[in-house]
């Protein structure tokens, strides 16, 4: 069983009442992956109704007034349902039915992969059951709300930390209570095999898109490829076919929080240790007794105490690189690129963006960046304004 | 015939707690009350911040152990010091996060200075237990498996490479014939003990599980009171035990 693995992450460390069905969900994957009708159908979904392919846009605003390398944005935020989620969402619900599922569950952080859901299982005729930390289903009422709208079932977590780690356990016992009918959804490359993988494949078209495009419009090759990082499913998606590519540089951002020596970020790569949870081998921010640590950053969908474990081997044989933004300077970012380009980015995103402003100056003026714009702004618009002082209603 | 499997020459009672639930001296006082109303192995949880096998009322509690301060090398300290008044057979549950935090090999020894049989580990499945359990065997401690609703071929294979006891995770509100059904599946290849654990905490469904199998696992029952009575809960957990020790065997 050594394709469960990169390298020494990943794995299947689940309890038994789920592996039947995990090896289930690997020769259901396998079977169709290749399945003309499947792909045809999902390609059909991703460009009639998800939008794609997206637009790789050249920032020229930014490009100039940083004046270095040239900057290319990723425009995933212009999906339907406004990020990247809906790539491999539309993919697993796909294969849902295909296995003859009736209903899909997932865990959700800050929303954007519960609505994604929910948008799926409305346009598929399937049953949704969303897990949500309770914290979260107060800071996200709107999503909450958007959720319940598109029909699905919004479930308050309220073991543990009551956040986004939490929400994934709920939804693993709920798969395990309900494995016969139910489809469980998982929205990052984390979790057990195979997992990563298939999140891994239906997140690739990004870099699939990217790629081409970059060819058709420079010539050549970028330099640098980036994305921020939390589990890491737009990360991999960016870098996934740039990676046979040895002069592409791969950069992911991941939360600093308040700052990585504060002990309140979500910067798994540079403090986590090796360990095991969710399913997988991988790094993880724990406490020296190897408890899960409660993570922090003022982007929801980067609070998470793990990293895929495509990424810890990118990470250990120094393919990818990894570092952090702060809070301040995601949100630095979040301005920026609002004003500059007329593009508000997700908070997440802004993580990536705030990266690109540290070293695209420094770049030759031939050189290519390109960033992965994950995903929109407009739901952190009044976390943004709270931030600066001033109390909207969202 | 090793320790463990010995304990099941009748129909075997595993009594399960927390440790370090509400703190671990109370733990060591609760264990020895288990024991004095007649469980054959003691099952003693090492707390995990995310307990995913568990319902709602051992989260609640792995949660007050956490909070106590519990770890690792306190639950040894805690079996250590029952070892001075009890050689009942003793197991752990625990995740693997902690375990593999802690070091195989100095976790393993430790178990075998300690006097611990087995380790249950909900977490590490057939597919994964080789590197845990190389280490285990070394310290002559068994990877206790553990068998839920699969094809037959898996239940087998599980049952071929088990040690100790077999660990039955009854499926969703599953009947006694589903459970024998997986007992006959795995007496079939290996005459290793089977107990039912999870779900069993009333005299109804005591009776039912152990009719049909070598014996039962309580713990939310017993977890239950804990939640209830605090540091005051002796009396009530040794009645509690004690009943359903008497179902068992008649």
């Amino acid at each position: 069983m050594s394709n469960t693995k990169f390298g020494i992450y990943g794995g299947q460390y689940v309890p038994e009442v789920l592996m039947n069905e995990i090896i289930n969900l690997e020769n259901s994957y396998n079977k169709y992956k290749n399945d003309p009708k499947f792909t045809s159908e999902l390609e059909f979904l991703l460009n009639s109704y998800a939008g794609r392919p997206s637009l790789l846009y050249f920032a020229k605003n930014m490009t100039e007034n940083l004046g270095g390398a040239k900057v290319y944005l990723k425009r995933e935020d212009l999906n339907h349902t406004g990020s990247h989620k809906i790539n491999n969402v539309l993919g697993q619900a796909l294969l849902a039915k295909y296995m003859g599922k009736k209903r899909l569950i997932a865990e959700t952080g800050a929303g954007q992969h519960g609505v994604a859901t929910a948008t799926a299982a409305a346009l598929l005729g399937l049953e949704c059951e969303i897990f949500m930390g309770k914290e979260d289903t107060e800071r996200q009422a709107l999503n909450v709300y958007r959720m319940e709208l598109l029909g699905a079932k919004v479930h308050s977590v309220t073991s543990g930390t009551m956040t986004l780690k939490d929400a994934v356990n709920e939804a693993m016992r709920e798969w395990a209570r309900n494995y016969k009918d139910t489809f469980y959804l998982l929205g990052s490359v984390m979790g057990p095999h195979p997992y990563p993988t298939i999140v891994r494949d239906f997140q690739s078209v990004i870099s699939k898109e990217a790629r081409r495009q970059i060819l058709e419009i420079e010539g050549k090759l970028p330099n640098v490829v980036m994305a921020c990082i939390g589990g890491g499913s737009n990360a991999i998606g960016m870098f996934y076919n740039f990676i046979n590519d040895p002069d592409v540089n791969l950069i992911g951002v991941e939360a600093a929080g308040l700052g990585v020596d504060t002990g309140k970020h979500a910067a798994t790569m540079t403090c986590g240790r090796l360990g095991v949870f969710h399913g997988m081998k991988s790094l993880f921010c724990q406490d020296e007794n190897g408890q899960i640590a409660p993570v922090y950053s003022i982007s929801a969908g980067l609070d998470y105490p793990g990293v895929g474990p495509e990424h810890a081997w990118l990470n250990s044989i120094g393919r990818a690189q990894y570092v952090g933004a702060t809070d301040d300077e995601a949100i630095g970012a979040f301005e920026y690129l609002s004003r500059i380009e007329g593009i508000i980015p997700a908070i997440e995103s802004s993580h990536a963006v705030a990266h690109a402003l540290k070293i695209v100056p420094k770049m030759n003026k031939d050189d290519i960046v390109i960033i992965c714009l994950s995903g929109r702004g407009d739901k952190d618009v009044a976390a943004i304004a709270k931030y600066r002082g001033k109390n909207i209603y969202e | 015939m090793n320790k463990l499997t010995e304990a099941f020459k009748n129909k075997a009672l595993i009594g399960f707690l927390t440790a370090g639930d509400p703190d671990i001296e109370t733990s060591k006082r609760y264990i020895l009350e288990i024991v004095r109303a007649g469980v054959d192995i003691v099952e003693i949880e090492i707390p995990f911040s995310d307990p995913i096998m568990e319902g709602e009322i051992i989260q609640a509690s792995t949660l007050r152990a956490l909070k106590a301060g519990t770890n690792v090398d306190k639950v040894f300290g805690l079996v250590e010091s029952l070892r001075q008044k009890t050689d009942i057979p003793v197991i752990f549950l625990t995740y693997l996060n902690p375990v593999f935090n802690y070091g195989y090999e100095k976790f393993f020894e430790k178990c075998q200075k300690a006097g611990v049989q087995g380790v249950i580990i909900p977490d590490l499945p057939y597919e994964e237990k080789t590197e845990v359990e190389l280490v285990a065997i070394k310290y002559d401690v068994d990877i206790i498996c553990l068998v839920a609703n699969a094809p037959k071929e898996r239940v087998q294979k599980i049952a071929k490479s088990a040690k100790g006891f077999i660990y039955i995770v009854p499926p969703m509100g599953s009947k006694e014939e589903n459970i024998e059904d997986l007992v006959c599946s795995i007496k079939e290849v290996s005459d290793i003990p089977c107990a039912v654990g999870f779900g069993v905490s009333t005299l109804e469904q005591a009776k039912k599980y152990a009719n049909c199998t070598d014996g039962i696992v309580i713990g939310s029952g017993i977890v239950r009171i804990i939640a209830q009575y605090g540091k005051n809960a002796d009396l009530k957990i040794y009645e509690y035990v004690k009943s359903i020790k008497e179902a068992i065997k008649s």
